[in-house]
C-alpha cells in the first residue's frame, strides 16, 4: 500500500466498485478479444442486475470496451461514443448462484467475427477479479502484465513456457493452471514482472500444444494503481 | 521505512525528527517509491488539482446524478454561505464543498476517492476550506494530503476504509480523521495534537452504520460528508485548544474495528437497514429501479 491508494485512486463516481471495476472489467474484456468490438451482450448479476442505472455500471462497462480508462470524464457519455464507435450493444440481467455480488459476464464479437466470453467480478476499490474466459476457470486481476494461454493438457506445455519466459529474462510473479479435464483443453495464467518481448510472444505462439496467446499489459487507473 | 500500523508512533518519528507528519510521510513515501520528493510531492499536487475542479464543478451544480435523488445542494449552500450563516464563511463553505464534491461524485464527475468514494467530499471540503478561507498555502494544503493520507494508511492497515466491512464509520469516518490531523498540522500544530485529532473525529463518528437507500451512493452519503467535515473541524478545534483523547488514538482505531465487526451485515452496505429500510428509503428504490 502507498499513500496514493488512500488519496486516489482518481475516478469516475459514484462508486469504485460498481462504476471504476466495472470500466476495468470492460477494459480486460477488450483485451482478451483483441481485436475491435462490433457487438456486446453483456450479463449483470447480483448486486450489479439490481443497482446498475444508478451507478452507471452499464455505461462504466462500455467505456471500458471503448478502451476508456477510470478517470475518464466521457464515461458518463460512453453511450454516444459506443454509436460513433458502431460498438453494439445490449445489457441484460442474469442469476448466477455462488458467484461474487458484483459479477458480469460478457460475450464480445470482433469485427473479424472472433468472439469470447469473459466472467468476472468487481471485488472492490476499483478492483477486479477475472474468474472465467471462454468458460474455463481462471483467476486474475489486471493488475499485473498478464499473459492467457489456452493450450493442451500434455506433458512439457508448462515447462516450454516457462523457460521461454527465462530465456527473456521474464520474471513470472504468478501461475495458474486451470484443467477442467485431464488430457484435453487447458489454460495458464501468467502474472509477469514488466512486460513481455514483441519476439517471446511471437515464439510463444508458435510453442507445440499452445492453442493462443493472449497479453494483457497492466491495466492502469490514472496514475494511481486502484 | 515508515510502517503506518500506529498513528502514535508516527507521530513520534514526526516529533523526534522535528517535523510534521506529512514531512516525514512524504520522504518515505519518496524512498518506498523510489522518486524524489519533489516527484510524489507533485503527483499529490495533482490530487489537489482534481479536488479544486469537482468542488468547483459540484457547487455549479449542472450534472445531476441517474436516479434525482441528489443534486444541487451543493450550490444551494455555497449561496446562502454567501448571504450569511449562523457559523460563519468557514464552517458554511465547508459544509458547501463536502455537498459539491459528494454531489459531483454521485453525478459520475471525476474525484479522488479520499479514502473512499463514497467520503470523497470530506477531506477536501476540509483541506480547501484551509486553503480558500484559512488562509493557508498551496503548499500547506498538499502537506495536508500528506497528513491525512498518512493516517489513512494506518486506519486502512489496523481497521478498515470500506463501508462493507466496517459501516459508515470506516469511510466517512476515517475520512473525518484524516482531515482533522491535516487541518491541524495546515494550522501549525503538533504531530501530538495531529493524533489527539484523529482519536477525537474517529470517537465522535464511531458506529455510524453505512446504510444507502437504493444501494446508492447518495442518500445519505452526500450529507454525511457534510457532516464529517464539520466533525473534522471539531476535532481539529479541540486538538488545536491542547485538549487531550482520553482514550488513546491507536485503542480508538482498534476499537473501530472492532465495532464494525460487531454491526449486523444489514448495516454494512447492503440497502438492508437503516435509512435504506424505512417506508421512504424503500420507495425510492421501488422508483428508481421499479
Amino acid at each position: 500500500m502507498d499513500i496514493f491508494d488512500i488519496i486516489g485512486p482518481v475516478m469516475i463516481g459514484p462508486s469504485s466498485s460498481h462504476t471504476a471495476g466495472a470500466v476495468r472489467m470492460g477494459g480486460v474484456a477488450r483485451g482478451i478479444l483483441g481485436e475491435k468490438i462490433a457487438k456486446a451482450e453483456i450479463f449483470l448479476a447480483g448486486s450489479f442486475a439490481e443497482t446498475y442505472r444508478g451507478h452507471g455500471t452499464d455505461k462504466a462497462i462500455v467505456a471500458g470496451l471503448l478502451g476508456m480508462q477510470s478517470d475518464d470524464e466521457r464515461i458518463r457519455d460512453s453511450f454516444r461514443y459506443a454509436g460513433e464507435a458502431d460498438l453494439e450493444f445490449v445489457f441484460s440481467t442474469l442469476r448466477l448462484p455462488r458467484v461474487h455480488p458484483n459479477t458480469a459476464r460478457l460475450h464480445l464479437r470482433g469485427e473479424s467475427g472472433r468472439e469470447c466470453t469473459v466472467q468476472g467480478a468487481s471485488v472492490g476499490g476499483g478492483s477486479i477479479l477475472i474468474t472465467s474466459v471462454n468458460g474455463m476457470e481462471t483467476a486474475f486481476s489486471g493488475n499485473a502484465d498478464t499473459l492467457i494461454i489456452p493450450h493442451q493438457d500434455t506433458p512439457g506445455v508448462i515447462a516450454s513456457v516457462s523457460s521461454l519466459m527465462a530465456e527473456f529474462g521474464v520474471n513470472i510473479g504468478n501461475f495458474r493452471l486451470n484443467r477442467p479435464h485431464k488430457g484435453f483443453q487447458a489454460i495458464m495464467t501468467l502474472e509477469i514482472d514488466g512486460g513481455v518481448p514483441e519476439d517471446a510472444l511471437l515464439i510463444l505462439k508458435k510453442l507445440p500444444h499452445v492453442n493462443s496467446v493472449v497479453y494483457l499489459p497492466a491495466i492502469h487507473s490514472g496514475d494511481a494503481p486502484c | 521505512m515508515l510502517e503506518y500500523h500506529s498513528v502514535a508512533e508516527l507521530a513520534q518519528a514526526a516529533s523526534e525528527a522535528g517535523k510534521s507528519i506529512a514531512a516525514v510521510t512524504l520522504r518515505d513515501q519518496a524512498q518506498q517509491m523510489g522518486k524524489s520528493e519533489s516527484e510524489v510531492f507533485a503527483l499529490m499536487r495533482g490530487k489537489l488539482a482534481i479536488m479544486q475542479e469537482a468542488a468547483a464543478q459540484g457547487m455549479i451544480g449542472r450534472l445531476h446524478s441517474a436516479s434525482g435523488i441528489s443534486g444541487g445542494d451543493g450550490k444551494k449552500m455555497y449561496r446562502y454561505a454567501r448571504e450569511g450563516s449562523l457559523t460563519g464563511p468557514f464552517c458554511a463553505r465547508a459544509i458547501a464543498r463536502a455537498l459539491a464534491i459528494a454531489e459531483y461524485n454521485a453525478a459520475m464527475g471525476r474525484i479522488v476517492a479520499a479514502p473512499t468514494a463514497g467520503s470523497c467530499g470530506i477531506l477536501p471540503a476540509a483541506v480547501l476550506t484551509m486553503l480558500e478561507e484559512g488562509g493557508a498555502s498551496e503548499e500547506s494544503a498538499v502537506m495536508g494530503l500528506f497528513t491525512a493520507g498518512a493516517i489513512g494508511m494506518v486506519i486502512a492497515q489496523e481497521a478498515s476504509v470500506s463501508g462493507a466491512e466496517g459501516g459508515c464509520q470506516a469511510e466517512c469516518g476515517s475520512a473525518a480523521a484524516m482531515a482533522a490531523a491535516a487541518m491541524v498540522e495546515m494550522a501549525g500544530g503538533s504531530p501530538q495534537m495531529a493524533a489527539n485529532a484523529v482519536a477525537m473525529a474517529l470517537k465522535n463518528q464511531m458506529g455510524l452504520v453505512c446504510d444507502p437507500v437504493a444501494g446508492l451512493v447518495e442518500v445519505p452519503c452526500v450529507k454525511r460528508n457534510a457532516g464529517g467535515v464539520m466533525c473534522a473541524i471539531t476535532a481539529a478545534e479541540m486538538a488545536l485548544a491542547g485538549i487531550g483523547s482520553v482514550i488513546p488514538v491507536d485503542e480508538v482505531i482498534a476499537a473501530m474495528r472492532e465495532v464494525g465487526a460487531a454491526l449486523p451485515a444489514e448495516l454494512r452496505e447492503t440497502a438492508k437497514g437503516g435509512l435504506a429500510a424505512t417506508p421512504t428509503g424503500l420507495a425510492l428504490k421501488q422508483k428508481i429501479f421499479g
